[in-house]
């Protein structure tokens, strides 16, 4: 009996293995392929694309790492994300405050008017945010990027950032009110520290939303100036269309960015989208 | 932005909100002693409500204006108002309509093939066996790249010669000569295939959390009742997972509406329009063409598929599930 439930038990891990190794293959092969094309010169990558590089050449990646462009396009993205975070979530937690915490008139219409936002395809408003970013004469500028960026990014906080302010006592609120503390006082001293937590998982969500973003930037930045790793990585492989191992490497250096932070913000990404997708 | 996940990515969770009175606070307001003043509550939501306003509202209320008229983006306001004009030359469009047919095609097999790949490794995943943590973060990795940076990686892979792909062949002694990204009958099943690379560690996050709200007091007591494995799979987790696959669908369709990014960058939605979706469309008549009508008539389109999609959907899917989701969404935070 025990013999026959422990065959049965190694059986199921065997297939479990298998199944997650060829998965795993899946997923890290092109990147392996990326990695490892990055330290092979073009006739390499012709001749042996599959094996380890022979000899390792580290030139694309110092070639990569020793242009301005690379550095000033990971600035520009860091920079237009931090800012746009900051942005969505200052105002989204303003706006969650009085919506989860005071009745007024009017209040369903207005929570109505940014829920719906969720419905609208960024796609379908990048034409007309063109034309007034170009009256407003914020093209070629991070600002023209970062807030519409902000605007579409409210739905989604608002929507989270209230549960959260709703499940905060009544009573947190009196005995501020009693301490004679007027509702600034209190969103700023006493509400948003204790939404922490929540915090960091929008911000999360906001900084990737605004790191991964390239149709926005695409329109609004025609100069080089102040594009994104997004639009540099394209850009790139077309100037060097015929240098595959050089685009590699500058492939490989822009996902390194995303990569470092999914590893240390696993928790807070995963919760965060989940949150947003299914129901708690 | 644009695409099957991040901002867009963000999910439509509040969508179902619309309307929806709220009842704790909204049926019986809570009594404070000092009520803050009207100016004071409208210094909180003025930032917001502006910035939404302005970058919201206004494109799209523009868009749905300017679809009506011929117009090349110059000169202030467009004048020569041509009625349904643009409408009608939209579904006389054979690239319009083959953008259709193509979103058709990737939602169908997305529903065929990525959405049961990605529930069985959910579930295989939710087992209880050494390596399933590093297995996990693993399969999500190619969700949190950069799209257009994977469309550039992805362009490298599949192309002639010296790519992956052709490699990998040549390897094996197969001397294919396909073109991965040049050949019009293949090119929609390769970006299926990167695709489902990209998108399904995401889904399969979605479900791993659904399977794990399923308690296991109900596989305890099915087990005393002498179930089965097979029997407590489909009468439990089956039924019990309903709510996270009809949320996971939804997410999908609407993603594929708005696909972009990807697909611009790999083929640009060649070769000869083979591979072109409804933004890339879009694009290329507004920004390329300077048919700002036509393509807003056709951002319109885009809207009305998605929001048609969505209330169906909801009225005839999604209802029951979502009774209290959104006072639940920010409760299970870590």
């Amino acid at each position: 009996m025990s013999v026959i439930t422990r065959r049965a038990h190694l059986l199921r891990h065997t297939g479990f293995y298998i199944a997650a190794f060829l998965t795993t293959a899946f997923v890290a092969t092109p990147i392996l392929f990326a990695l490892l094309g990055g330290f092979k010169d073009n006739q390499q990558l012709r001749e042996n694309a599959l094996g380890l590089p022979s000899p390792w050449n580290v030139e694309n990646y110092t070639d990569v790492l020793s242009s301005g462009a690379f550095w000033q396009q990971t600035f520009s993205s860091i920079f237009i994300a931090l800012i746009t975070t900051f942005i969505v979530v200052a105002c989204s937690a303003m706006v969650a405050f009085v919506f989860a915490r005071f009745a007024f008139r009017g209040r369903e219409g207005l929570f109505t008017l940014f829920a719906a936002g969720m419905m609208f395809p960024f796609a379908v408003a990048v034409l007309p945010l063109f034309i007034i970013l170009r009256t407003f004469e914020l093209l070629n500028s991070p600002l023209g990027v970062i807030l519409p960026q902000a605007a579409f990014g409210l739905p989604l906080t608002i929507i989270i950032l209230r549960t959260f302010f709703r499940s905060i006592p009544g009573e947190v609120e009196e005995a501020a009110t009693i301490d004679g503390a007027g509702p600034w006082l209190f969103f700023v001293r006493i509400l948003l520290p204790m939404a922490r937590p929540v915090l960091a998982t929008v911000s999360v969500l906001a900084l990737v939303g605004s790191w991964n973003s390239f149709l926005l930037p695409l329109v609004v930045l025609q100069k080089s100036t102040w594009w994104t790793l997004p639009l540099g990585v394209t850009q790139f492989s077309g100037q060097y269309a015929s240098d595959t191992a050089k685009v590699l490497a500058f492939v490989m250096l822009a996902m390194l960015p995303a990569l470092v932070f999914y590893a240390f913000a696993e928790r807070h990404l995963i919760s965060g989208l989940t949150s947003g997708g299914t129901k708690g | 932005m644009g695409g099957r996940g991040v901002t867009v990515k963000a999910s439509p969770q509040g969508s179902p909100a619309v309307g929806r009175p709220d009842r704790r606070a909204g049926g019986n307001p809570r009594r404070r002693s000092g009520r803050p003043g009207a100016g004071v509550l409208a210094s909180f939501i003025a930032p917001g409500l502006v910035l939404f306003l302005l970058f919201v509202i206004l494109p799209v209320l523009f868009a749905a204006y300017v679809a009506f008229f011929r117009w090349n983006g110059l000169g202030g306001v467009p004048t020569d108002f041509v009625g349904l004009e643009n409408f009608r030359n939209l579904l006389q469009d054979d690239v319009f309509l083959g953008d259709l047919w193509r979103l058709g095609l990737i939602v169908v097999l997305s529903l065929v093939v990525q959405l049961p790949l990605s529930f069985g490794l959910a579930m295989l995943l939710h087992q209880r066996f050494p390596g399933r943590t590093a297995f996990r973060l693993l399969f999500f990795v190619p969700y949190v790249l950069t799209e257009a940076v994977t469309a550039v990686l992805f362009r490298l892979v599949f192309s002639p010669r010296r790519g992956f792909a052709d490699s990998f062949l040549a390897n094996l002694g197969i001397d294919a000569q396909i073109g991965w990204l040049s050949d019009r009958d293949i090119i929609m099943f390769v970006i299926f295939g990167i695709l489902t690379w990209k998108f399904f560690g995401f889904h399969m996050i979605l479900f791993l959390a659904g399977r794990q709200n399923i308690p296991d007091e109900l596989y305890e007591a099915a087990e005393i009742d002498g179930a089965t494995r097979s029997q407590a799979f489909r009468n439990i987790t089956l039924p019990l997972m309903g709510p996270t696959l009809r949320m996971i669908v939804f997410l999908s369709v609407i993603g594929t509406v708005q696909l972009f990014d990807l697909v611009y960058v790999l083929t640009g939605g060649g070769p000869f329009h083979a591979s072109e979706t409804l933004a890339i469309t879009m694009y290329e008549q507004g920004f390329q063409r300077n048919q700002i009508g036509y393509a807003s008539a056709l951002s319109i389109a885009m809207f009305l598929i998605s929001l048609v999609f969505a209330l169906f959907y909801q009225r005839l899917v999604l209802k029951r599930d979502l009774q209290g989701s959104l006072t639940n969404a920010g409760g299970n935070r870590s």
